[in-house]
Parts: structure tokens; sequence; C-alpha cells
């Protein structure tokens, strides 16, 4: 992968494992996106991605925390969390394979799609993850702006 | 289609974005799963028809940009919900009408349905 550039922002969000609050750090991202003038396609991929990550921190996990990091050049968005860890992350980025409770499908999650869109919505993606210890995940959008400015493509692509 | 004329033809409650009556939304796309409005909607302005009421779906509406939200089945999200998409100006109507129903008179009025992004991997090979 190229070498990243300098990073422009960053801003560091815990997330609660509760439900109340989820999806709050998804809202700040668009709007700290959108105050940087970043270009709205990535916005709208980036708030997708974040909200699906913060959902799963929130349901599935203890705790955790997500950092934004805004370049010249991407948004990228690292989510981790303090367990339980993924035994095959294969498995969950399969379109439909789901652990959720019924109390989370009752609340309209849970059809086993929010790791797969975040893959769908990323450039870059990937996932570590150690069972009883926890979760990290780089999802990474380039931020090339093909009409507006005139091919400012994304490396490898 | 005008969100006021949504309401009407729902004899719908507007809870609140009583100031954005006049705005179009583009499309319509009815689900209660949350998970595949994430996953499905494309365009922006959509009205998102839905029977969950989390506060979530206001969530859920913003991040994908959407116009409105109109509740069915009598449904009503708690008032903290309903002052959070006051805040940030997403118009939210209710309807005692199920969904089938209020679907088939929007329809039938000329709402059009969403595009459905295709499933990750769902014009991919079979593994
Ligand atoms: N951070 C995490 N830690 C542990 N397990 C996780 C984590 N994120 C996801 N999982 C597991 O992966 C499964 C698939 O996640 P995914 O987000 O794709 O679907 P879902 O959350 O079940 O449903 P949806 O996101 O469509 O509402 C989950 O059901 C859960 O078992
Ligand atoms: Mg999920």
């Amino acid at each position: 992968m190229a070498p990243a550039t300098k990073a422009l922002y960053k801003q560091v969000f815990p997330v609660k494992s509760d439900l109340e609050s989820a999806g709050k750090v998804s809202t700040e991202v668009r709007r700290i996106l959108r105050s940087l003038g970043v270009e709205p396609e990535v916005v709208r991929r980036a708030g997708i991605v974040c909200f699906e990550g913060e959902m799963n921190i929130a349901l599935y996990t203890k705790g955790g925390r997500i950092i934004l990091i805004v370049r010249d050049d991407r948004v990228e968005l690292l989510f981790s969390d303090r367990g339980p860890g993924i035994a095959d992350i294969d498995l969950v980025k399969q379109p439909g394979y789901s652990t959720a409770p019924d109390w989370a499908r009752e609340l309209g999650f849970g059809a086993g799609m929010g790791i797969p869109n975040m893959e769908a919505n990323s450039d870059r993606f990937a996932m570590y993850s150690r069972v009883g210890v926890g979760t990290v995940i780089r999802a990474t959008i380039f931020r090339r702006c093909h009409e507006t400015c005139g091919g400012n493509r994304a490396p490898g692509t | 289609m005008k969100i006021r004329e949504v309401a009407r033809l729902m004899g719908a409650e507007v809870l609140c974005g009583e100031e954005s009556l006049d705005l179009e939304v583009t499309r319509a796309f009815a689900a209660d799963l949350m998970s595949d409005v994430l996953a499905m909607v494309q365009e922006e302005g959509v009205l998102l028809i839905t029977g969950t009421v989390v506060p979530q779906v206001v969530r859920v509406a913003e991040v994908m940009s959407m116009g409105a939200i109109l509740f069915v089945r009598g449904k009503r999200p708690s008032a903290a919900t309903v002052n959070y998409a006051a805040e940030v100006g997403i118009p939210l109507l209710a309807t005692d009408k199920i969904m089938f129903e209020a679907c088939g008179i929007l329809y039938s009025r000329g709402l059009l349905p969403a595009k459905r992004k295709a499933l990750p991997r769902e014009n991919g090979p079979r593994d």
C-alpha cells in the first residue's frame, strides 16, 4: 500500500456497550468530515461504515473505541473493542451470518449484513481478532474526486 | 412527492418537521430491518417507511441522508427520539395504517420505489 500522507485531523471516540447512545459517533463523524470539506460521497460511505462498526461494538462487545483519521487522500476508521473477539473472520464477512440476540433483532438489527456492508463501502478493509481479547478493524476510504476535481485516483486502482 | 402530500394521504400525524413539509421525497423504501436500509438504499432524500421505532432509526435516516420517516401500524417513537429528529431536521410522520396499505396508497399515487443496491457479493460468483 502507498505510504499514508500526513493526518489532517484525528479524533478518538469511546463507544459504550449500550444501545442508548449507539449511532452517536457516526453522526459526529459525518459532521466533522463535512466541516472539513470532505467529498459528499466519501462522507456518505464513511458514515455507513462507522455506523455498522459502532452498532457492532455496542451490540456485541464490552465497549471499545473508534479513531477517525482524515488525510489528504483518504479517510481511515479504526475500530477496536475489548472482546469477546471473533473466531472465524471469513464467516462473519459472509452476508447473512449473525449471532445477534432476539432483542437486537427486535430493534431492527441482526441481518448479518453489517460487516459485508462495511467492506462494500471501504476501499481497504482489514479485520483482526483474537477470541477472548477483542477485535480490530481498519477501514480506508480513498478520497478520489473524479468528475469534480480531475482524476486524483486512489493508489493501486 | 411532497412530504405534506404523504402526510395527507396517510392521514398521518406530523411528529416533527412541520416547516419541511413542502420538501420532496424522491422515492420510498419500506423495511423494519435497519440492516437492510443501511445496506440497500443508495439515493438521498428517500422516504423511509417503517414500523421500527428505536432511536437508531433516526440515526440511520441521518447517516443515509433520507428525506423523512413515516412510522406505520400506529407505532410512535419516544419523545427523545422525536426531539433528536427535530434537531437534525428529519421530518417524522406517524400513521395508523399497516405498512402494506401505506405502501399501496403511496405507490398508486406515483411515489416510486427506491432503487435497491445489490447486496455485497450478490453479483459475484457463488461459492
Ligand atoms: N466487534 C465484534 N466483536 C465480536 N463479534 C462481532 C463483532 N462484530 C460482529 N460480530 C459478530 O459477527 C456477526 C456478523 O456481524 P454483522 O455486523 O455482519 O451482522 P449483524 O450485526 O449480526 O447484523 P446487522 O449488522 O446486519 O444488523 C455478528 O452477529 C456477531 O456475531
Ligand atoms: Mg452488525
